[in-house]
């Protein structure tokens, strides 16, 4: 499979990226991290985590903590105003992602799937966009086509190889997002909001897939807004509060069966709700199936 | 409500037009003329036509090329109705403006007149023929082109001929996010007529779609650096790169002989 392209060996860069990953044992360190909206508007205050292999993190918190800038910083797209971020052992900064074989490491182990996927689905075809990645990365052709059509295949979606992204259906669209980013082979799976938008059985599909695709030792970090998909989901939770920052770190367990904490979090509310002929309120957690 | 349903009808017409004009994927898979062609060749050869028109200086010359443009319609298998369709929403806008006047304002012999007063020239109508004709078969062969081959495909040829990759990628986008957008405006107007009665002046309505047409940029412009990221989270460094997998066969030589042999053909016929 070797690049043929930017000068750098791939074999080389994925020896030296295991290496690296194997000698700190994580994937992501911050310590201290904050993130300013233009305008000094507050978007995350003192961030420190590590993210090491094979973990699956759900990012919790409710509207405006701070979970989609947080997977973007992850993702080397936008970068703190304060603290520091390293991936693999290294500073993930502006200068390092500008060039060099760093930034072609850290793109083909780091996959981010956007919430919106109109966002992301900016090619004229579904084919366009499951090889788009692996065409930057310097993947050879053959490997390019392989690639793809395993990327379609994997999540279904053959059929829609010619279709245009904008003629797609919403649960299509998050497919085809999710194929083109899977089509990179990354070792870590950002996702931003997976299960939005889409209906119950195309969620419990979805989280069906991510589970047996993280079994191989890969890592996911998700946010969500949804405690089912996060429990059924995750391994670990990172809740975010209202004041930006980190309010808790920790087995699902340990939150989930600790209302009050639910409640503080604003991760559930009490509210009015019917029951046959009785409506009455209090805080809600469903019980639910597996 | 009819300043209100002006607003609406234009902005799902346009909408609607849009997405018929520019959507011909099942007319790219038919099994016609064209469509066998390689995109290259094909975007080549339409150039090359566009060319010829632009130096026709003979209404038969350019009536002949409408009726060969005809004949690559029919062999393409694309219905006519739908092709003329097409050239018939954009002849009025491109040339009605311009056209129009010349045959009022350019001297010579009468060709038209009420009393003693010469309305039209032979002149007049002479040029405002001349540029409907070579707007009719120049937007003829760019629509054509695009009928008979994928929007993917005409971009990679594009690339192909060392136009600038940042072009081409402009090009794919706005035809991406075209829709997207054009959508999101119609949904704001279905919005505000939600939770609206009775009627607005033509003062309001003009401010509204004011502050329509700025929250929609506004959102494009959010929009753009979103994708801008999506792009770089999955290796995009300036220059797109794409999987061309063209391959020339005789068909495509005998065209491009066949194009070659007519283009000279018609501007020998020209400057006889």
């Amino acid at each position: 499979m070797g690049s043929l392209r930017f000068g750098y060996s791939v074999n080389a860069i994925v020896e030296q990226l295991a290496v690296t990953t194997f000698n700190t044992g994580r994937i992501f360190e911050a310590s201290g991290l904050d993130y300013d909206y233009p305008g000094n508007i507050a978007a995350l205050r003192q961030i420190s985590l590590t993210i090491g292999p094979g973990e699956l993190v759900a990012l919790l918190g409710a509207n405006g903590s701070g979970k989609s800038t947080l997977l973007k910083l992850l993702d080397g797209l936008i970068f703190p105003s304060g603290g520091e971020l390293l991936a693999f052992g290294k500073p993930l900064s502006e200068k390092a992602l500008r060039d060099g074989p760093f930034v072609l490491e850290f793109r083909r182990k780091v996959g981010l799937v956007f919430q919106d996927p109109d966002v992301q689905l900016f090619s004229s075809t579904v084919w366009d966009e499951v090889i788009f990645g692996p065409l930057q990365l310097g993947v050879s052709k053959d490997e390019v086509v392989s690639r793809g059509s395993e990327a379609l295949k994997l999540l279904n979606i053959t059929h829609l190889r010619d279709r245009p992204p904008y003629r797609l259906s919403g649960g299509e669209k998050k497919k085809v997002a999710l194929a083109s980013v899977l089509s990179l082979h990354p070792q870590v799976l950002l996702l931003d909001e997976p299960t939005t938008g889409l209906d119950p059985w195309s969620q419990g599909n979805l989280i069906d897939f991510l589970i047996g695709w993280a079994d191989g030792g890969k890592s996911l970090v998700f946010s969500t807004q949804d405690l089912d998909t996060a429990e059924e989901l995750a391994t670990r939770v990172i809740v975010l509060g209202t004041d930006h920052g980190v309010v808790a770190d920790g087995k699902p367990e340990e939150f989930f069966s600790d209302p009050d904490f639910l409640l503080k979090t604003n991760l559930v509310h009490e509210h009015s709700h019917r029951h046959k002929e009785l409506v009455h309120r209090h805080q809600h957690i469903h019980d639910h199936r597996h | 409500m009819k300043s209100d349903d002006f607003l609406s009808k234009n902005i799902s017409n346009i909408t609607h037009l849009l997405e018929s004009v520019m959507s011909a994927e099942d007319l790219c898979r038919a099994p016609g003329l064209l469509q066998g062609l390689d995109a290259r060749v094909k975007v080549a050869t339409v150039v090359l036509f566009i060319v010829v028109v632009g130096l026709a200086r003979s209404l038969p010359i350019l009536g002949g090329i409408f009726a060969l443009i005809l004949v690559f319609v029919v062999l393409s298998k694309i219905p006519l109705g739908i092709f003329l369709k097409r050239i018939l929403i954009f002849i009025p806008i491109f040339t009605a403006v311009i056209a129009i006047p010349a045959l009022f304002v350019t001297p010579g012999a009468p060709l038209v007149t009420a009393g003693s007063k010469v309305i039209i020239t032979e002149q007049g109508a002479r040029t405002a023929g001349l540029l409907v004709l070579r707007v009719t078969d120049s937007l003829s062969f760019g629509i054509l082109l695009v009928l008979t081959t994928r929007w993917t495909d005409i971009l990679a040829a594009l690339r192909w001929f060392r136009v600038p990759s940042l072009f081409v990628a402009v090009l794919g986008m706005t035809y991406r996010y075209i829709f997207l957008l054009l959508h999101t405006a119609n949904s704001m107007f279905l919005a505000r007529r939600s939770r609206t009665l009775g009627t607005f002046s033509g003062r309001e309505n003009r401010r509204w779609l004011g502050q329509a047409l700025g929250t929609t940029m506004a959102k494009s412009q959010h929009l753009s650096e979103e994708v801008y990221l999506a792009m770089l989270s999955r290796g995009y460094r300036d220059e797109g790169l794409a999987l061309n997998s063209f391959t020339l066969r005789r068909r495509d030589f005998l065209w491009a002989a066949f194009a070659l042999a007519t283009a000279s053909m018609l501007l020998w016929s020209n400057w006889r």
